[in-house]
């Protein structure tokens, strides 16, 4: 793998983020939607989501979620050396989700991240909103609000740093895995 | 078949050689030490220049497995194996199937290896019928048909008045009693040395009490009957300690050590390793210290290759389920050369424990070059190396946990009664 | 991650963990991370659907030589909240006496397609010897061998102080009892000096306790009010009826007399001390009931806790031997 280049740095990016509460308003309005939750995907959907919800001023405390043992792909890679506890302290049933992730490709995520969501309680609705969607889509999923939409080749890999000052880097990867 | 080993360094502790000598035989017997006989003509000349010809080796404990189910080995492969190893004389045990405790079973083994004409097999006849530690075996019987000794094997026995017993009718026939000091107590149903990695490993310990224990009361039995007694594989300082003070008050006592033990400790059983579990078992490095220092002074002047062979099944189990012993035979020379790598003992001492040793603890004329006497030799290249490997081995036992080991000193030839029954290819 | 170089058979070559035997050879950071892997698991039981969909589809077979319900029963309920099939296999003794040997047994389980066996033995080292004979691609994690090792049980008890004290290095722990025949105890120990503890102590009579038990890395007491003083921990062993018959305690009486936990005994321990007991518990020989329900007693955590640990044990072996090149 070679090195990676800076794509965004923090100030751009939270410029998005400014732009996505705006867009997510507006998606929250024409569904009639009063009182979401939030629920971050660890780690980079978590940061985002937290941004998110200091902006909308959401009453119940933010979800986070490791889908680490929901991967369909579990006894095929590694699981991340830290895999930390799901932590959803209020009740899913019923609720109206904002399911929150950094970059949607595949799709696979947050199909995993809907099925632990699932095994929280029933929730009435789950929105999804992604800060980058790119090509690359595996699943019939698509994000309800996107922050940026970026044309990449297969063999580059966008990944979100953080969680203080938020960067977006694109690095080329030798061969496709 | 008259053979001539020329060039070689030719060493014979009985008779206090080491020196270039040749050797010449004629049919069984060695006819000259040095020159040869005047018009002595050799049909076969042996050319063992750089090597070390010696008398062929003698050891005093060998399970066979003869008879028996063949499984763990036979008189054919075991005698294969000896040859390989150099060994021309093997003192059976008496743990075959049935038990070496009437005249036919002597009688068969004998035979079965007289037609083999591998290597000289002698027995150890059992102390009690069955081994069962129970009743006396009929001793004068199994004398006359040629039992060198008495012994109760890896059996020892539980009642001391049946050992008193045992002990007192044998010396009447003036008969060496071999036994294995271990109080049946003590063990109690362990399978390793009580100690830091038997501790750690979970491993049922036994004590070196168990056997210190018993060399005292083998001891004090042997003073009160006047008995030959000859301890089989000691394991433990403690029981050197005891040994050399009774031989120092003029007792008639006497000791080998198993070859495995003057290498092996109980760090070897780390991994539950169980072509290491063997009985009595590995103990510490100050045991096995002690050993090595008792083998270097002669307070123990043979050591013996104990050989047990087993079936790959016997040792695929849970360690404690495993049975103990090793397939010794084929390392007997290797592991007491390394002695000497190893600065224990000189070569000429290192020798006499593998020969002349043994064979004088049982009165037995082997071990030794005399003019006139039978012509086993060993010839070993002292200044080649090899590899210890599982899959050559000839006895049918593979159970060795010295696969992959790098000895000094290869056999290159072994000839038995005048007769060549091994050379390295 | 940098190749290690270990001849230890429980790893792979990059250091993951293969099969779980024993605590020997296992570094603070394996330990620490399966604790941090359990943590995860251990808010499954307040969540409507209490299971993962990682280990769906993979076959785990409970190979048990010796019986033990109890522990069969917190394997199994791992296994299925990972969403695993679970073959339950309790091998008597009387079918390897018909001379069937233990790999006879295991290449026909194999046969199965099981990609793990949980194994209980009543003779140390038999998970190893399963270990080293498996297939490749078949992990092992060892229930209980003998007075060799019991890992899993060790490492919810270190789950259990991790949650009770935080920081393992500043804590005192007594282990009180039969140390002697306890594969718990092996474990417990290793485990404990791993992770750095100030102090593990044994204490009891010296028929119970290991001639060379300092080796392990313990100071060993037989007075229990002196051992107890200022520990942090306290974990009583289970005493065996079968002890009183070979001649190493006289009595219970006498055992609980000298070596069984009271309240005011515990009075010498740190005031914050917690009392732990792997089970079944002999009240009244071990411990009073007083202290076994009193506040200081985590005996119940420790059990649900069990299940956890031993999620995380077993996804982190599957995914080890999934990577692995076949």
């Amino acid at each position: 793998m070679k090195t990676p280049h800076i794509f965004m740095q923090h100030d751009a990016i939270i410029d998005l983020i400014d732009g996505m509460v705006h867009l997510l308003r507006h998606q929250l309005d024409d569904r009639e939607i009063t009182d979401p939750a939030l629920i971050g995907i660890h780690t980079g959907g978590a940061w985002i989501a937290r941004e998110l919800h200091g902006r909308l001023a959401c009453p119940d405390p933010l979800g986070l979620l490791d889908i680490s043992f929901y991967r369909d792909d579990f006894t095929r890679i590694g699981v991340n050396p830290q895999v930390r506890p799901s932590q959803i302290d209020f009740d899913v049933e019923g609720r109206d989700i904002v399911l929150v992730d950094d970059v949607i490709q595949s799709g696979r995520t947050i199909r995993a991240a809907m099925n632990e969501i699932f095994d929280f309680g029933r929730p009435a609705s789950i929105l999804l909103v992604n800060l980058i969607e790119r090509s690359g889509r595996q699943l019939p999923i698509q994000p309800d609000v996107v922050g940026l939409r970026v044309p990449l080749q297969p063999h580059e890999h966008i990944r979100l740093q953080g969680p203080e000052q938020l960067t977006l880097e694109v690095t080329h990867r030798d061969s496709v895995d | 078949m008259n053979i001539s080993i020329v060039n070689g360094r030719l060493i014979d502790p009985a008779n206090d050689r080491d020196e270039p000598l040749d050797l010449h035989i004629y049919g069984q017997q060695i006819v000259a030490i040095g020159e040869p006989p005047e018009g002595f003509e050799p049909h076969e000349t042996i050319d063992a220049a750089g090597k070390i010809v010696c008398p062929g080796l003698v050891d005093i404990s060998a399970s066979l497995r003869d008879p028996g189910s063949g499984v763990k080995g036979d008189i054919d492969s075991e005698t294969r194996a000896a040859a390989r190893g150099g060994i021309t004389t093997l003192v059976c045990t008496p743990d075959t199937d049935p038990v070496i405790d009437t005249p036919a079973v002597i009688e068969l083994i004998h035979r079965t290896a007289r037609k083999l004409r591998r290597t000289r097999v002698l027995t150890t006849a059992a102390l009690t019928q069955g081994l069962k530690g129970e009743q006396l075996s009929n001793m004068a019987a199994l004398q006359a048909a040629g039992a060198v000794a008495l012994s109760n094997g890896s059996w020892p026995l539980a009642n001391t008045l049946v050992e008193r017993r045992a002990l007192e009718y044998a010396s009447t026939f003036g008969m060496t009693v071999m036994l294995r000091p271990e109080d049946q107590h003590l063990r109690a149903g362990g399978c390793a040395h009580e100690g830091a990695v038997a501790t750690r490993l979970g491993l049922p310990g036994i004590p070196a009490a168990a056997e210190t224990v018993a060399v005292a009361r083998d001891l004090a039995l042997a003073e009160h009957t006047g008995a030959r007694v000859h301890f089989h594989a000691l394991s433990a300082a403690g029981s050197v300690r005891q040994l050399r003070e009774a031989r120092s008050s003029r007792l008639d006592v006497s000791a080998d050590v198993a070859a495995h033990q003057l290498h092996l400790t109980e760090m070897d059983i780390e991994d539950f390793d169980a072509n290491c579990h063997v009985s009595p078992p590995l103990r510490t490095l100050a045991d096995r210290d002690a050993l090595r220092q008792a083998v270097a002074d002669g307070t123990i002047p043979a050591i013996c290759s104990d050989h047990q062979p087993h079936e790959q099944d016997a040792k695929e189990a849970p360690f404690p389920e495993t049975a103990p012993g090793i397939s010794g035979l084929e390392t007997l020379l290797a592991l007491t050369l390394r002695l000497v790598d190893e600065g224990v003992l000189p070569l000429r001492e290192a020798i006499a424990r593998i020969t002349c040793g043994p064979a004088d603890l049982l009165g037995l004329p082997q071990g030794r070059f005399e003019v006139g006497g039978g012509a086993d030799v060993c010839i070993f290249d002292p200044q080649a190396d090899w590899t210890m490997s599982r899959d050559a081995m000839q006895s049918e036992g593979h159970n060795s946990p010295f696969d992959g080991w790098d000895f000094s000193g290869p056999v290159t030839h072994t000839l038995f009664n005048g007769r060549l029954v091994y050379r390295r290819d | 991650m940098a190749r290690h170089e270990h001849n230890n058979i429980q790893l792979d070559a990059e250091g993951r963990l293969r099969h779980f035997l024993s605590i020997e050879g296992l570094d603070r950071e394996l330990l620490t991370r399966i604790l941090d892997t359990a943590e995860s698991f251990a808010a499954l039981p307040g969540r409507p659907v209490k299971k993962v969909p990682a280990l769906r589809g993979r076959v785990i077979t409970n190979l048990f030589f010796e019986t033990s319900t109890r522990t069969r029963t917190t394997f199994e309920l791992a296994a299925k909240r990972l969403s695993a099939d679970v073959l339950n296999f309790n091998v008597s003794t009387s079918a390897t006496a018909k001379g069937e040997t233990l790999l006879d047994t295991l290449r026909n389980i194999e046969a199965m397609h099981s990609e793990m066996f949980i194994v209980r033995h009543s003779q140390s080292g038999a998970a190893h010897f399963i270990a080293r004979h498996a297939a490749p691609g078949v992990s092992v994690i060892n229930a209980g061998d003998g007075r060799h090792a019991h890992p899993t049980q060790a490492m919810l008890d270190m789950f259990t102080i991790r949650r009770h004290k935080g920081d393992f290095t500043p804590l005192r722990v007594a282990i009180v009892g039969d140390v002697l025949h306890s594969r718990v105890a092996r474990s417990q120990i290793l485990a404990l000096n791993t992770l750095g503890v100030t102090e593990v102590r044994v204490i009891g009579p010296h028929t119970l306790i290991p001639t060379e038990a300092r080796t392990l890395g313990v100071h060993v007491y037989h007075d229990l009010d002196e051992g107890l003083r200022e520990v942090d921990v306290v974990i009583m062993l289970r005493l065996q009826k079968e002890r009183m018959d070979g001649a190493l305690l006289p009595s219970e009486e006498e055992y609980f007399r000298l070596y069984g936990l009271t309240n005011e005994r515990l009075e010498r321990a740190r005031p914050d001390a917690i009392v732990m007991h792997p089970g079944p518990m002999n009240r009244g020989v071990e411990m009073d009931s007083e202290v076994a329900d009193g506040p200081r007693s985590v005996i119940l955590q420790q059990v649900s806790y069990g299940i956890a640990v031993r999620m995380a044990v077993m996804s982190m072996c599957i995914q080890t031997h999934a990577e692995s090149p076949a």
